[in-house]
């Protein structure tokens, strides 16, 4: 049994944060899996880590800069090859609200 | 209103910087191009693709920070920021939350009340989204990625200020400070300036802040006056008739004026920021740094005593001047040029401000060159033309840019210095014109401006109405 507990509530509102409709059935699945990701990750939480300096990146690489200056040309017709659809120049998708 | 409330508002403004390409690929930054026609793997997000930061995003965003009395963050980081929406073609956009550029600043403000000092929370960098154009019929959206990686500075506002009047000293102060770096032009109508008010109210004397909800949308000036009076309102009458105010993001629409909700306001975890793994940090070493202070423009506060003491104009004119940058360029050019500080002025603050209202412009858009006005200057200092014929000459000059001086000879606008053809010319008016001249040696004055104006009409407006004077006088005798 998994220590976390992952509420209706808030499989709800990942749910939508993800943009996914998830039938009955399967939230019951993502909340299993999600409290036992949940618990797998708590046991970094057993290490101490007080002494460690916190890391993002791990070569010790800093200062990679491009200079201001245009290199790209129009490269319309090959990006749009990517396009699902397209109109008038522009990738055609489904309507968003906000 | 029973009880007496009090506005509460900070800002969130986000600047375009004006360099030539976006932050992470080389793909220009040019408005107003064909859609998708600056686009590349990068900026549309396409997978494997890697982004390498623009060093000159770095060095104006740093600027900002320097010129806005901020600490600039030395070691500093991209993280992720994950959303979903057509116009980020990564699902995430990449900005900074752990160790933004520039912290802790502040700006002073002035309103009729008094200086205020305006904290600044942050600056960060990031970049821009896409744009989508919606298809109210086929229920489609069509998505421009050009301006997807345009780079943003986003100027964070401790919430200090309490009052629309507050608010745009803010950010005209903003905007003057940004403009004289050059780091970008701050139009809002064009959206190279966009301001997010966040906004709440609370009764008077309170410690807490109330519930705040963030407006967006605002493309003008008065449109951020307007909302925020709105948004006040709004809240208040909630208040007063027992309910909360929700926390969310709200539309301000100008032409109905009233605003809609537009989400419910994610909080910072819901975006799941994480250090961007695909860019290394940047170091500003101290030397770097010095650097770009070195750079740092003579800003306008600066210019306005620099100008009183150094030009000797009236604190008007130098107002007026120093309020966009292009302005006080022109006049700093066209003194250098030889003109006098006052002439120039006048130019540019009655004719220019005259030109530019009428035809919806901005004093960025202004085209004539500081050669080209010191060129008129001279035409009529000499007496080449008159005032008159300088205005028209200059109208011409603001859409056109092009040299007074040939201008004035091929158009034959030269005044007319042969004394005899103006004798004659104004002979022939007296004798037209008994019952002025009658009128004038009765006492009435008037009727001098009169025959000068008949004179100077039958010149073409090419005499010098000193001279006309003169001789009109010595003729009634």
């Amino acid at each position: 049994m998994a220590k976390n507990v992952i509420t209706d509530e808030v499989i709800e509102y990942v749910g939508i944060l993800a943009k996914l409709e998830l039938s009955d059935e399967e939230k019951e699945r993502a909340k299993a899996d999600m409290a036992g990701m949940l618990d797998y990750i708590d046991m970094l939480g057993e290490l101490d880590t007080s002494q460690v300096e916190p890391m993002s990146h791990v070569f010790p690489v800093s200062n990679v800069f491009r200079e201001d200056v245009v290199e790209n040309g129009d490269n319309r017709e090959a990006m749009l090859a990517n396009a699902p659809e397209r109109e008038e120049g522009c990738y055609k998708v489904p309507r968003t609200f906000e | 209103m029973s009880k007496q409330y009090e506005t509460v508002i900070g800002l969130e403004v986000h600047v375009e910087l004006a360099t030539k390409t976006k932050i992470f690929c080389s793909c220009s930054t040019e408005f107003g191009g064909e859609p998708n026609t600056h686009t590349c793997p990068v900026c549309t997000g396409m997978p494997g693709s890697l982004p390498v930061l623009n060093k000159q995003v770095v060095e104006y965003a740093a600027a900002v920070g320097l010129a806005t009395g901020c600490q600039i963050t030395q070691y500093c980081k991209f993280d992720r920021k994950n959303y979903f929406y057509p116009d980020n073609p990564q699902n995430y956009q990449i900005s900074q939350l752990y160790l933004p550029i520039c912290r802790n600043g502040g700006v002073e403000i002035e309103t009729e009340n008094g200086k205020k000092i305006v904290g600044i929370h942050e600056i960060h960098m990031e970049e821009d989204a896409g744009k989508l154009i919606h298809n109210e019929w086929d229920d489609t959206s069509l998505v421009d990625f050009n301006r997807s990686g345009v780079p943003l500075i986003e100027i964070v506002s401790e919430p200090d200020m309490r009052s629309a009047e507050e608010v745009i000293a803010y950010l005209e102060k903003l905007r003057l400070i940004i403009q004289y770096l050059g780091a970008s032009d701050c139009k809002l109508q064009e959206g190279s300036m966009r301001a997010d008010v966040n906004l709440s109210v609370r009764e008077a004397g309170q410690e807490a802040f109330g519930t705040r909800t963030e407006m967006k949308n605002l493309n003008s000036f008065r449109a951020i006056a307007r909302a925020i009076e709105g948004e006040k309102n709004r809240q208040i009458d909630i208040l007063e008739s027992g309910g909360k105010v929700v926390q969310e993001t709200r539309r301000w629409d100008d032409n109905k004026e009233c605003s809609y909700a537009m989400r419910s306001k994610e909080d910072a975890q819901d975006y799941r920021y994480f250090p961007e793994p695909d860019l290394v940090p940047v170091v500003i070493s101290d030397q770097w740094l010095e650097e770009i202070r070195k750079k740092q423009p003579e800003f306008r506060d600066e210019k306005r005593a620099r100008y009183k003491e150094e030009y000797g104009i009236p604190d008007y004119d130098i107002d007026i001047i120093t309020s966009e940058k292009r302005l006080a360029d022109i006049f700093e050019e066209t003194i250098a040029l030889g003109c006098k500080p006052k002439e120039v002025s006048n130019w540019l603050m009655v004719e220019t401000m005259r030109l530019l209202k009428e035809k919806e412009t901005d004093a960025s858009d202004i085209r004539f060159s500081p050669a080209h006005l010191a060129a008129l200057i001279g035409l009529v200092e000499q007496g080449k033309i008159n005032r008159t014929v300088a205005k028209g000459v200059f109208e011409v000059m603001f859409t056109e840019d092009m040299d007074p001086v040939s201008y004035v000879e091929e158009k034959g606008l030269s005044m007319v210095q042969d004394e005899g053809t103006l004798r004659s010319t104004i002979e022939e008016i007296v004798k037209n014109n008994p019952q002025s001249v009658e009128d004038y040696k009765g006492g009435k004055k008037k009727a001098l401006g009169f025959l000068v104006g008949q004179t100077m009409k039958a010149m073409k407006g090419k005499a010098d109405p000193a001279m006309v004077n003169q001789i009109l006088l010595e003729i009634l005798g």
